[in-house]
């Protein structure tokens, strides 16, 4: 009884005691949910356009940023500097098509799975080769991104918005915008969804796989890329970044692995869920329960949705 | 050049379905049998009992156990290091308990625990499919991997947080903890791995084994001739945790001899995983092969760059090792997705028609 009383009403007692603390919590969740949110975008558009399941999009984060600070560190001004890691990203990109993905067309989708863990492995031990395995600082301020935070006086008390976590989400929502109408839109973002529903129709109407490939593999870098610096903006830069990949798994079976919006709403349910759980249920159960919560949170939601909020039903014929 | 079916034939269908149809392939085994239980205890060096072999046998037992999930019954699962913890603790629990029952018979008893809470968490299986499922048994990892850590009744509440295995001992002889023989431990394992390789087998080729892999064909037509998926599924689950968590116990009391939460964690599941996809799937040998590569690889090349005189940093070296798994197993899927398994056959079947291959 006493249990009972301490998971269904006390948490909601201090919820309403400290709105002020509740805001906050919530706004930690609403960026926690946006970044995850972008891991999962990159998944996403990979998974769409190949249906590979591509597990090595969080060592690819890590990569993109690396390649920045470590460009930066060797003299290269700042701009420069992210320029040239999109180019690497593009190198990276083309170098996965030819090398990887061609020889292993029309492979049963955890050979290719499978694949990627070896990408995640080859990617872990050059990065460090290169840029070396201690963890390094994201050059925040040079690429011109606000420092500081507002302090706002509300519900009797201070609820601080930092600003770097202010533009993650005006950046993750630019970013959403633009490959939304890339998408739906332009010509290559047709053949990207063509490819997405079928390899051989695609094929035959003259779309060449190839380069479909290599423009998924490169949003999936730029987006990577996005992320490694408003990761990197708010912790450092280092290898164990690389777990954020696992956490925005629940993510992507919450929205569906098909679903760009999904990848929104899964990002900010399981960031916001997760907050809230830790801060209020998580003394309940002896703390850390961060590390599962997403999981159950999006088990919980396939229970009743096995294809995810918006993921495409499936429809099976014998 | 002996290995020829030339001239035998086949009277009886029991004959005609065994598992080894043709006597070179028994021999075969007998040898390889032989040489585990008999030349390497006596021959070989206490590294290669103690750092290569025990662990090789280990996580074969631990890559079968996936390949019955993944293989056979085509549920793809990454909770396989939770499960091997699973029968970890339980183990370590019940020779806490009852120091006085033979630790075997309580190796195979943490098997059921791992059942259990396999079955248990492999429920969602029957509604969620492929990927999804794959990420909802990172659910069980994740879960189980934080109870060992944040509970302390598991580890007995001792301070390091790490769990110590006890000497304990069959027929007087001490086969875990510190005052064990390498030797013997590397027997009581392979003891253990053959036997459950057998059931394996035997499960495999009979009925279950059939109904698993009409399931991994297409389950909705498995549903169809009369498959009940849901408990069929949650056999296989079981089945397999019970394989996964008799590796656990063993890869802590016969090999470790103590184990932080750490050893559990979600690396270890991908680990089994790569050797049941290179090993191949749907294959117990290609299990062994599988886990012979994984394991053995990252030994040898730790131990070849010095041997030619060439100096490298202990650093540079697990960088590179990092990229030249992440390589090779790329190369592997690309040259024969279909495993190990696959090129031993296609070995098998030149060999059979040497010196003319019409």
């Amino acid at each position: 009884m006493d249990l009972l009383y301490k998971i269904f009403f006390d948490p909601f007692v201090q919820m309403g005691a400290a709105p002020d603390l509740l805001v906050q919590t919530l706004w930690e969740g609403l960026v926690a949910g946006v970044l995850y949110a972008l891991i999962a975008l990159g998944f996403v558009l990979i998974f769409k356009a190949s249906g590979v399941f591509n597990f090595a999009q969080g060592i690819m984060v890590v990569f993109a940023a690396l390649t920045l600070v470590g460009l930066h560190e060797r003299g290269v001004p700042a701009y420069i500097a992210l320029g040239l890691t999109i180019v690497v990203m593009f190198g990276l990109a083309v170098a996965i098509e030819r090398v990887m993905l061609r020889p292993l067309v029309n492979q049963p989708d955890i050979i290719l799975f499978m694949a990627t863990f070896g990408l995640t492995y080859f990617l872990i031990g050059f990065g460090q080769l290169v840029f070396g395995g201690e963890s390094k600082v994201m050059i925040a301020n040079q690429l011109g991104l606000p420092r500081g935070a507002y302090d706002i006086k509300m519900l009797g008390g201070f609820v601080s918005f930092q600003k770097i976590d202010i533009a993650a989400a005006v950046i993750a929502s630019l970013m959403v915008a633009a490959l939304a109408v890339f998408f739906q839109k332009t010509r290559i973002g047709r053949a990207l969804r063509a490819v997405a529903d079928s390899h051989k129709a695609a094929l035959s109407v003259g779309i060449s796989l190839e380069q479909i490939w290599i423009v998924v593999w490169f949003a999936a870098g730029l987006v990577a890329l996005t992320t490694g610096i408003m990761w990197g903006a708010r912790s450092e830069v280092s290898f164990a970044l690389e777990v954020i990949a696992l956490k925005a798994l629940p993510v992507l079976i919450l929205g569906g692995f098909t679903s760009i919006p999904g990848a929104i709403v899964g990002g900010v349910i399981i960031g916001v869920g997760e907050k809230i759980g830790e801060f209020y249920w998580g003394p309940l159960f002896g703390s850390g329960i961060e590390t599962w919560l997403a999981y159950v949170i999006a088990l919980i939601f396939l229970l009743f949705r096995p294809q995810g909020l918006f993921g495409e039903r499936l429809i099976e014929r014998i | 050049m002996f290995y020829r079916e030339a001239g035998q034939f086949k009277t009886s269908y029991s004959a005609d379905m065994a598992v080894f149809p043709i006597p070179q392939d028994r021999v075969g085994l007998g040898i390889i049998l032989f040489v585990a239980a008999v030349i390497i205890p006596y021959f070989g060096s206490a590294f290669l009992i103690q750092a290569v072999m025990i662990p090789f046998l280990i996580f074969s037992l631990a890559a079968i156990g996936l390949n019955l999930l993944t293989g056979y019954t085509g549920l793809l699962s990454l909770g396989t290091g939770a499960f091997m913890g699973v029968g970890a603790y339980a183990c370590y629990k019940l020779t806490t308990y009852f120091p006085n029952v033979n630790i075997l018979v309580w190796v195979i008893a943490s098997g059921f625990f791992s059942a259990a809470v396999g079955a248990v968490f492999g429920l969602p299986s029957l509604r969620i499919k492929g990927f999804y499922l794959a990420v909802a048994t990172l659910a069980a990892q994740f879960f189980l991997s934080w109870c060992f850590i944040r509970q302390p009744w598991f580890y007995n509440y001792n301070a390091s947080g790490a769990i110590e295995v006890p000497t304990r001992r069959l027929f007087d002889i001490p086969i875990t903890g510190a005052t064990a023989t390498p030797t013997t431990r590397y027997l009581v394992v392979l003891g253990i791995v053959i036997v459950m390789t057998w059931l394996a087998s035997n499960l495999v080729h009979g009925r279950i084994g059939r109904m698993w892999m009409a399931v991994r064909d297409m389950d909705l037509a498995a549903e169809l001739i009369g498959i009940r998926l849901l408990p069929t599924k949650l056999l296989a689950f079981a089945v397999s945790s019970f394989y996964c968590g008799v590796a656990g116990a063993l890869l802590v009391f016969l090999w470790y001899g103590g184990a932080e939460p750490a050893v559990f964690d979600v690396n270890l599941s991908f680990f089994i995983l790569f050797m049941v996809i290179i090993g191949g799937l749907g294959s117990l040998t290609g299990s062994f092969f599988g886990a012979a590569l994984i394991f053995i690889l990252p030994i040898v090349m730790r131990y070849i760059p010095p041997k030619f005189g060439i100096p490298v940093q202990a650093a540079t070296v697990e960088h590179i090792q990092y990229m030249v798994i992440g390589g090779l197993i790329i190369l592997f899927l690309i040259l024969e997705p279909s495993g190990l398994a696959r090129l031993w056959q296609i070995g098998k079947q030149k060999l059979r028609v040497w010196p003319f291959p019409y």
